[in-house]
C-alpha cells in the first residue's frame, strides 16, 4: 500500500526537479529547437519556390530565345529570298540594257552603212558623171576636128535644146 | 548482426554461468540452513524508495552511495548522510522503522513513545536519480539548443540531427495533430514531459549506479507530472470548455433539479490526470517488477537442485533480456502516450464554441 502513498519528500523533490527542468527548458529549450527547424522548413519551402519560380522564368527566356532564333531564320530565308530577286531582276535588267543598247548600235550602225553606202553611190555617179563626161569631151573632140561637124553639131543641139524647152 | 547475436549469446552464457558458480555451491555449504528467498520482499524493497543507494554486497560489506537525510523533527531540522544509519542505528533521535505503518522510513519518538515521522524531505534513491536524469535531460537539451543557436541553416547530423528527428516527430505528429491550431503554446511543456519521462524511463531501466531507481513507477512522481497537465489544461480552459462541464449539451433534466451531467463532467475533469497518473505509474512499476521477478527466479530455484537451477538461470536471463527488450518499448510508449493523452486533454479544453465550427465547415 506504502507503494500507493506519494511521499512527501519525493514530491517535493520532483515538485523542484521538474520545475527546474520544465522551466529551463520550455524558456531556453524546446522553443530555439523547433523555432529553427520551423524557419528552416519554411527557408526551404520558400527556396524550392523560388527556384521553381526561375525554372519557369528560363523555359520563358528560352522560349523567347527560341522565338528570336526562329525569327532570324525566317528573315534570313526571306532576305535570302529577296536578294534572289534583286539578283534576277539585276541580271534580267542588265541583259535588257545591254540587248537596248546592243539594238541601237546595231541600228546606228546600220544608218551608218546607209549613209556611206549612199554617199558611196553618190561618189560613184559623180565619177560615173565625171567619167562619161570625160569620155564624151573626147569623143566630141574626135567628132567635132572638122569644121562642119561642129556646126551641125551646135545647131543640133541648139534644135534639141528649143524643141525640149517648148 | 550476426556479431551482434554471438556476442549476446556468449554474454547470456558467461553470465548464467557465473550465475551458476556463485549460487550453486551456496546450498552445499549452508545445507539445510539455506533461507528461502524472499522473493516479494526483495522485489518490493526494490520497487521501495531508500535512504541510500544500494549498489551491491561484497562478501558481508554492503556498497552504498549514501545519500543525504535533511528532517524537521520536534527537534527543529537535522541534516546527515544516510550512512549515519548503517547498521540499524539510531541516530540524533531518528531511526528507520522496521516494521510497522512507516516500515523503512525514517521515524523518530515522541513523548508517549510512539513512532512519528519527521517532515522528511530527504534526497532519497529516487531523489537522487530524479536529479541526476533531470541534470542530463537539461545537458542533453541545452547541447542540441546549442548547435541551432548559431543561426545557420543547416542540417544536423550524428546526435543532434537525432534529436531534432526525435523531437520533430513527437512535437509534428503527437502534439500538432492533438491540440490543434494553438499547439505552439503548449509544445515545450508537452516535449519536456515526454523526454523527462523517457529519460527517466531508460534510466530505470539501467540496473547499475546511477540507473535502476524505480523513478517512473513512483506514485510522487507520476502524480507531480499528471498534476502539471491537470493545472495546464484548467488554466488554459476556454469558456467553452467550462460551459461543457458545467452546462452541457443534454437535456434539460439531466442538469436542472439533479446535476447528473455536470456531476459526472466534474469527476471526469479530475480521472482525466488521475489516469495519467496510474498509467504511467502502473506500467513502469509492472516492468521492473518483472524483470526482478525473473532475476529472483535464479536464487529461487537454487533448492531445487544443481540441473534445475542451471536450466531455469538460462531461462532467467533469455526472459529478463527480451522483457528488458520489451521494456525498452514500453519506456517509449508509456512516455508517448503521457504526452499524447496531455495533448488531448489540453486540446479538449482548448474547444471552441460550437456555432463556429459549423460555420467553418
Amino acid at each position: 500500500m506504502s507503494l500507493l502513498l506519494p511521499e512527501t519528500g519525493l514530491l517535493f523533490w520532483m515538485l523542484l526537479s521538474f520545475g527546474i527542468v520544465a522551466f529551463i527548458l520550455v524558456k531556453f529549450g524546446f522553443p530555439v529547437i523547433i523555432n529553427m527547424v520551423e524557419s528552416r522548413k519554411t527557408y526551404i519551402d520558400e527556396s524550392l519556390l523560388i527556384a521553381k519560380q526561375a525554372y519557369i522564368e528560363m523555359d520563358k527566356v528560352k522560349a523567347a530565345g527560341e522565338a528570336i532564333v526562329d525569327n532570324a531564320r525566317r528573315e534570313q530565308v526571306q532576305i535570302l529570298n529577296e536578294a534572289t530577286q534583286t539578283r534576277d531582276l539585276l541580271i534580267k535588267d542588265a541583259k535588257d540594257r545591254a540587248q537596248s543598247e546592243g539594238q541601237k548600235m546595231i541600228d546606228e550602225a546600220r544608218k551608218q552603212i546607209l549613209i556611206e553606202k549612199e554617199d558611196a553611190i553618190r561618189d560613184i555617179r559623180r565619177q560615173v558623171a565625171e567619167l562619161s563626161v570625160d569620155i564624151a569631151e573626147r569623143v566630141l573632140r574626135e567628132k567635132l576636128e572638122k569644121k562642119g561637124e561642129q556646126m551641125d553639131m551646135i545647131n543640133r543641139l541648139l534644135d534639141e535644146i528649143n524643141i525640149s524647152k517648148s | 548482426m550476426r556479431r551482434l547475436h554471438k556476442i549476446v549469446l556468449i554474454l547470456v552464457l558467461s553470465v548464467s554461468v557465473m550465475g551458476l558458480k556463485s549460487y550453486a555451491n551456496e546450498p552445499a555449504k549452508e545445507g539445510a540452513a539455506a533461507e528461502e528467498v524472499d522473493v516479494k520482499g526483495l522485489i518490493l524493497e526494490h520497487l521501495a524508495d531508500s535512504y541510500e543507494w544500494h549498489i551491491t554486497k561484497v562478501g558481508e560489506t554492503d556498497i552504498a552511495v549514501p545519500l543525504p537525510v535533511i528532517l524537521h523533527g520536534s527537534t527543529g531540522w537535522h541534516v546527515f548522510m544516510s550512512s549515519a544509519f548503517h547498521g540499524g542505528h539510531e541516530h540524533e533521535g531518528f531511526s528507520i522503522a522496521h516494521e510497522g505503518k512507516y516500515k523503512g522510513k525514517i521515524v523518530e519518538k515522541d513523548a508517549a513513545g510512539n513512532e512519528v515521522r519527521p517532515l522528511d524531505i530527504s534526497i532519497t534513491k529516487n531523489a537522487a536519480s530524479l536529479m541526476f536524469s533531470s541534470a542530463l535531460l537539461i545537458l542533453i537539451i541545452m547541447f542540441v539548443t546549442r548547435s541551432y543557436k548559431k543561426g545557420v541553416f543547416e542540417s544536423k547530423k550524428g546526435f543532434v540531427g537525432f534529436m531534432e528527428m526525435f523531437i520533430m516527430n513527437i512535437n509534428d505528429d503527437v502534439i500538432k495533430p492533438c491540440i490543434g491550431k494553438d499547439y505552439r503554446k503548449f509544445a515545450p511543456y508537452l516535449l519536456t514531459v515526454f523526454f523527462f519521462i523517457f529519460l527517466n524511463n531508460l534510466m530505470g531501466l539501467i540496473p547499475i549506479f546511477p540507473g535502476g531507481a524505480n523513478v517512473t513507477g513512483n506514485i510522487a512522481i507520476t502524480f507531480v507530472l499528471a498534476m502539471c497537465t491537470f493545472v495546464i489544461v484548467q488554466i488554459f480552459g476556454t469558456k467553452e470548455y467550462w460551459k461543457e462541464v458545467f452546462w452541457p449539451d443534454v437535456p434539460l433534466w439531466l442538469k436542472v433539479p439533479i446535476p447528473i451531467m455536470p456531476a459526472i463532467e466534474l469527476v471526469g475533469v479530475f480521472t482525466k490526470p488521475f489516469a495519467l497518473m496510474i498509467r504511467l505509474f502502473a506500467n513502469i512499476l509492472a516492468g521492473h517488477s518483472i524483470v526482478l521477478g525473473l532475476t529472483c527466479l535464479v536464487f529461487v530455484t537454487v533448492k531445487l537442485g544443481v540441473t534445475m537451477n542451471t536450466s531455469m538461470s538460462v531461462v532467467s536471463v533469455l526472459f529478463s533480456v527480451f522483457i528488458n527488450l520489451v521494456e525498452l518499448l514500453v519506456a517509449y510508449i508509456q512516455a508517448y502516450v503521457f504526452t499524447m493523452l496531455s495533448a488531448v486533454f489540453i486540446g479538449l479544453a482548448r474547444v471552441e464554441p460550437h456555432h463556429s465550427n459549423k460555420e467553418h465547415k
